[in-house]
């Protein structure tokens, strides 16, 4: 039963309704847990890190200077495009090519009185684990699978048994369209973001004969244009999918493609659409997402209500298409799981295979999702992308099956790393077909 | 469905405007016609209480561009607005809220106007309803006098304008939207994978030759051209040889069919050079799913069964095409078909002809039904394009909001209230979650305007609306939660159901996705919702 004490906190005219929740328990507050008194308090002091100042950023910092969170840092290295002014309601017109993360941090300060935003321009690989100790929390608003896996890779790998502050909470948001989903990650506790990758499996690609040759779909013809009419011409130097006169050169060239082949239905969005993969997204679904990962960060620093990821859901899926459906799950840990798990995944390979084609499986695999992975088995080196001198050194094994040629056998252990992925190694188990 | 005409004249480039470009991310989800919905609407937030929630799924709209908004709000700037509301700060202290609250709401898109209430020429919400154009859509959050509820509610009834009462305070948050009368969709977007209509079963003439034509000498084909068959061309072929050894009868038991599937993937070559042939593995995996006989769908059901309470409802277009439809589907015992070919392993050419065959027949349906529809009265001045529309989607057109005989609203909420209480008890069983409606009913509670009610208070008055509730240990939990905000909101819960409010907004002012019927709660502690009809 609630014991109707509020503890009001440094400011409390203004933190009046604030301070009726995070200091005095409700009927669901694990009593162990809560202290009223200090809770307000603690919470001024905790450091709190948002990565991504896009659409689910700009709420992030907007919800968390509200929610009582003094000390914030924002990490983006994108600048504005005139395509974000129609969600992300911290930047203005007169903003366009300033840094996201400037202008946002900029703007929330000002706004919210009392609030620190930091902004750091720049990628989040560009950090190390010093950096990333100094949060108790890290609120991810991310639109990138390969962002998000490195920083999960990051705190998983941080957690130190010994050092009660290692475990850094995860609260991760994405959305496309009217849906979207909020989760929380308890770093080696509970299932983390790579034990859920199977939930986002990459898009099939499309076969490349059927690029070069037998076009049926717009987006056929786009992709040729994309991929192989470009490579051919090299009408500039280097693509740059937000140039508007490059993707007018893709557009012309699908157009011309797709009039050779009777197909209808290029126009320059969709064009701009294939090649960008633009992903739709709105201020409304951005609100709900980022709304929910703060409302569990706001629970987890000061337990005025037990949240995701404690006693047992930790995922929530929501969909606004058919009018709103909430699912709200537990996502179990993975033992395989390569980052947070104790044994190794199964691979299934064919024992014929060339290293070539286990190295290619990696990418389009969806439980491993891996760009350019380099392999070692039992110490020693099977292929390495980098440096250049042991890349050469270790290229000639990519002619060589893997059983009998490099002499590997069913259930071996194979350790893989990717850059992507600086200091993490992940552990496959060979599994022969 | 718009067809590009093809043409020896040079492509005429569009490049976006300033404005698409602005709004590229959303166009992708409701295209000009919503965007254009949006951006002749007029909404109106009338606010109160701690004041977050409705000036949250403004924000919402006025990013995405809607046409103008105004604020009600009697309230003047405190100290404790500026520790919730995102849109207020220190030089509106003292100030209307109305006021400061319109003008940072503004800043976020030069394209909207809005305007802000009571002010020196409109003192009060009556004369603001009396003098102000059309609302299309009005907003207003709880506490409100009932007073206001009343005069909210008779300006609906009179112009026909959705209402949405928004509740939210602590951790928990409910919004009913209250449509005038039923509320039909046609552009419901279901998800591509759901829309394949292949009519397989029933192939028409011209369907059938082509078939025929590609498959007349299958076993002498080349490899490449039969490894390049689509699909629809396989599946038809081997159909016709079932029907010759069964009777005439098609596969349609579950046994059946995977008997028809392993037909269907031994006939694959495999001696080929890429040891199978993907186009037969893609013909394989599509048995179960394309050779299935029709059905009505429900949602289709419902509007064909729908008896109208207004004369005028049933001579808007959409009624007069419905008609249309249903004639059809009595006619021909199958709906317009959609003409979408899904993409397949085949050369250009033959799916290009395919795609034809399928794009003729869904043409030639859809101008049946015009035919219909403007031999209707009143029908001449149907948009074809309207036609077009609702055949392409029949199958997914949706109605919803529709009345239920002469229930008065409080005994349905008791109805709703013995049902959800009765899955509770066997939730542990179903694995169902638990009723939300405990957290509506303690909220409901407090949804006017006055001095904070004690604990008992609340109990007492949740009994008032369902008998006995107030004994239930759920509904005592949430009446704790609720007397530990005393009305006050928490700014995430206020964004997050802003940004559902939003949503529903737009689905319903554009017409397009299939909005809430009618009532949505919200349990932040759990982080769930449920949708519940009230
Ligand atoms: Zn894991």
């Amino acid at each position: 039963m609630p014991s109707g004490q509020v503890y009001p906190s440094s400011e409390p005219a203004r933190w009046k309704y604030l301070d009726r929740i995070r200091t005095r328990a409700g009927p669901f507050t694990v009593p162990e847990l809560f202290n009223g008194e200090t809770s307000a308090e603690a919470q001024e002091k905790m450091k709190v890190l948002v990565i991504g100042a896009g659409g689910l950023g700009c709420e992030l910092l907007k919800n968390l200077a509200l929610s009582g969170f003094k000390d914030i840092h924002v990490i983006d290295m994108d600048t504005i495009d005139i395509s974000n002014l129609n969600r992300q309601f911290l930047f203005r017109q007169s903003d366009v090519g300033k840094f996201k993360a400037e202008v946002a941090a900029a703007f929330v300060e000002k706004r919210v009185k009392g609030v620190k935003i930091t902004p750091h321009n720049c990628k989040i690989q560009d950090f190390d684990e010093d950096f990333y100790m100094q949060f108790q929390i890290v609120v991810c608003g991310l639109d990138s699978i390969e962002a998000r896996r490195w920083i999960n890779a990051t705190l998983v790998n941080m957690v130190d048994d010994t050092v009660e502050d290692s475990y850094k909470p995860l609260i991760d948001g994405g959305t496309e369209g009217f849906k979207g989903q909020a989760r929380v990650i308890l770093p080696t506790i509970t299932s983390c973001l790579e034990c859920q990758l199977d939930m986002h499996a990459p898009r099939a690609a499309v076969p490349l004969c059927t690029l070069a040759s037998i076009p049926r779909q717009p987006e056929h013809c786009i992709e040729w244009a994309h991929v192989i009419a470009w490579d051919k011409e090299k009408p500039f130097p280097q693509l740059d999918k937000d140039d508007p006169e490059h993707i007018t050169w893709l557009y012309q060239k699908a157009l011309l493609r797709a009039r050779e082949f009777n197909i209808s239905g290029i126009t320059y969005s969709l064009t701009q659409g294939v090649v960008k993969n633009i992903i739709p997204a709105i201020a409304a679904t951005n609100s709900v997402i980022a709304a929910a990962c703060c409302n569990e960060a706001l629970k987890i620093a000061t337990s005025c209500a037990p949240y995701l990821g404690y006693p047992d859901n930790n995922y929530m899926m929501y969909s606004g298409n058919d009018s709103i459906y909430t699912y709200t799950f537990r996502h179990e840990k993975k033992d395989d799981c390569p980052v947070c798990g104790v044994s190794a995944r199964e691979l299934q390979v064919d024992p014929k295979w060339t290293l070539q084609e286990l190295v290619d499986s990696f990418a389009t695999r969806p439980e491993a999702q891996l760009k350019k992975p380099s392999i070692r088995a039992e110490g020693k080196t099977l292929y390495m992308q980098s440096p250049p001198s042991l890349e050469e050194q270790t290229r000639p094994n990519l002619e060589k099956t893997l059983a009998e040629e490099l002499g590997l056998v069913d259930g071996q252990e194979i350790g893989v790393t990717d850059p992507a992925f600086a200091t993490v190694s992940f552990k496959f188990k060979l599994k022969f077909t | 469905m718009t067809e590009i005409v093809m043409s020896q004249t040079p492509p005429i480039l569009h490049r976006p405007s300033e404005k698409e470009r602005k709004y590229d991310r959303q166009l992708r989800l409701w295209a000009a016609s919503g965007q254009a919905a949006l951006e002749s609407a007029n909404i109106l937030l009338v606010n109160s209480g701690s004041g977050t929630v409705g000036v949250e799924t403004l924000k919402n709209l006025v990013l995405p561009g809607i046409g103008r908004f105004a604020i009600y709000d009697e309230a003047k700037v405190e100290e404790a607005d500026l520790g919730i509301n995102f849109f207020l700060d220190e030089d509106s202290l003292g100030r209307s809220r109305a006021e400061s609250l319109t003008g940072h709401l503004l800043e976020l898109n030069p394209e909207v106007q809005g305007d802000a209430y009571p002010n020196e020429n409109v003192k009060t919400l009556k004369s603001l309803l009396t003098h102000s154009p059309v609302f299309t859509t009005i907003m207003y959050t709880h506490p409100i006098t009932p007073e206001n509820i009343s005069l909210l509610e008779s300006y609906g009834q009179q112009h026909q304008t959705p209402l949405v009462a928004i509740h939210s305070a602590g951790f928990y948050s409910y919004f009913r939207i209250h449509l005038p009368g039923a509320f039909p969709i046609v552009d419901t977007h279901p998800d591509e994978t759901a829309t394949t209509d292949l009519r397989l079963l029933t192939p028409w003439p011209e369907l059938v030759a082509f078939a025929e034509e590609l498959t007349k000498d299958i076993d002498n084909l080349s490899d490449f051209e039969h490894g390049h068959l689509p699909y629809v061309v396989i599946l038809l072929h081997y159909l016709e040889k079932w029907k010759a050894e069964h009777g005439g009868s098609h596969p349609s038991t579950y046994k059946e069919k995977t008997e028809f599937r392993r037909i269907v993937q031994s006939s694959a070559r495999t001696k080929n050079a890429e040891g199978g042939e993907e186009n037969f593995d893609e013909a394989a995996a599509a048995v179960l799913k394309t050779l299935v006989v029709p059905s009505l769908p429900s949602g289709l059901k419902g509007i064909f069964e729908y008896e109208h309470t207004h004369p005028a409802e049933q001579r808007s277009g959409f009624w007069l095409i419905a008609d249309a439809v249903k004639a059809f589907y009595e006619k021909h015992k199958c709906l317009p078909l959609p003409g979408k070919v899904p993409d397949m392993k085949a050369q250009s050419k033959v799916y290009i002809q395919l795609q034809n065959i399928y794009k003729a027949r869904a043409r030639k349906d859809a101008a049946e039904i015009l035919e219909t529809v403007q031999a209707t009265p009143g029908g001449q001045n149907i948009d074809p394009a309207e036609v077009e529309l609702f055949c392409k989607n029949a199958a997914f057109v949706k109605l919803i909001n529709t009345t239920t005989g002469t229930i008065s609203r409080a005994d349905r909420l008791r109805e709703a209230a013995a049902q959800e209480f009765a899955n509770d008890e066997n939730a542990e069983m179903t694995l169902q979650p638990l009723s939300l409606l405990p957290i509506y009913l303690a909220m409901q509670a407090t949804a006017h305007v006055e001095d904070w009610p004690s604990r008992e208070e609340i109990l007492a008055r949740v009994a008032k609306m369902v008998p006995g509730s107030d004994e239930n240990e759920r509904v005592r939990q949430a009446m704790e939660e609720v007397a530990r905000a005393e009305g006050g909101e928490l700014h995430n819960v206020a964004a997050l159901t802003g940004g559902m409010v939003a949503q529903e907004t737009i689905k319903i002012i554009t017409k397009q996705y299939i909005p809430i019927d009618n009532t949505c709660v919200f349990d932040g502690i759990n982080s769930r919702c449920q949708i519940l009809r009230l």
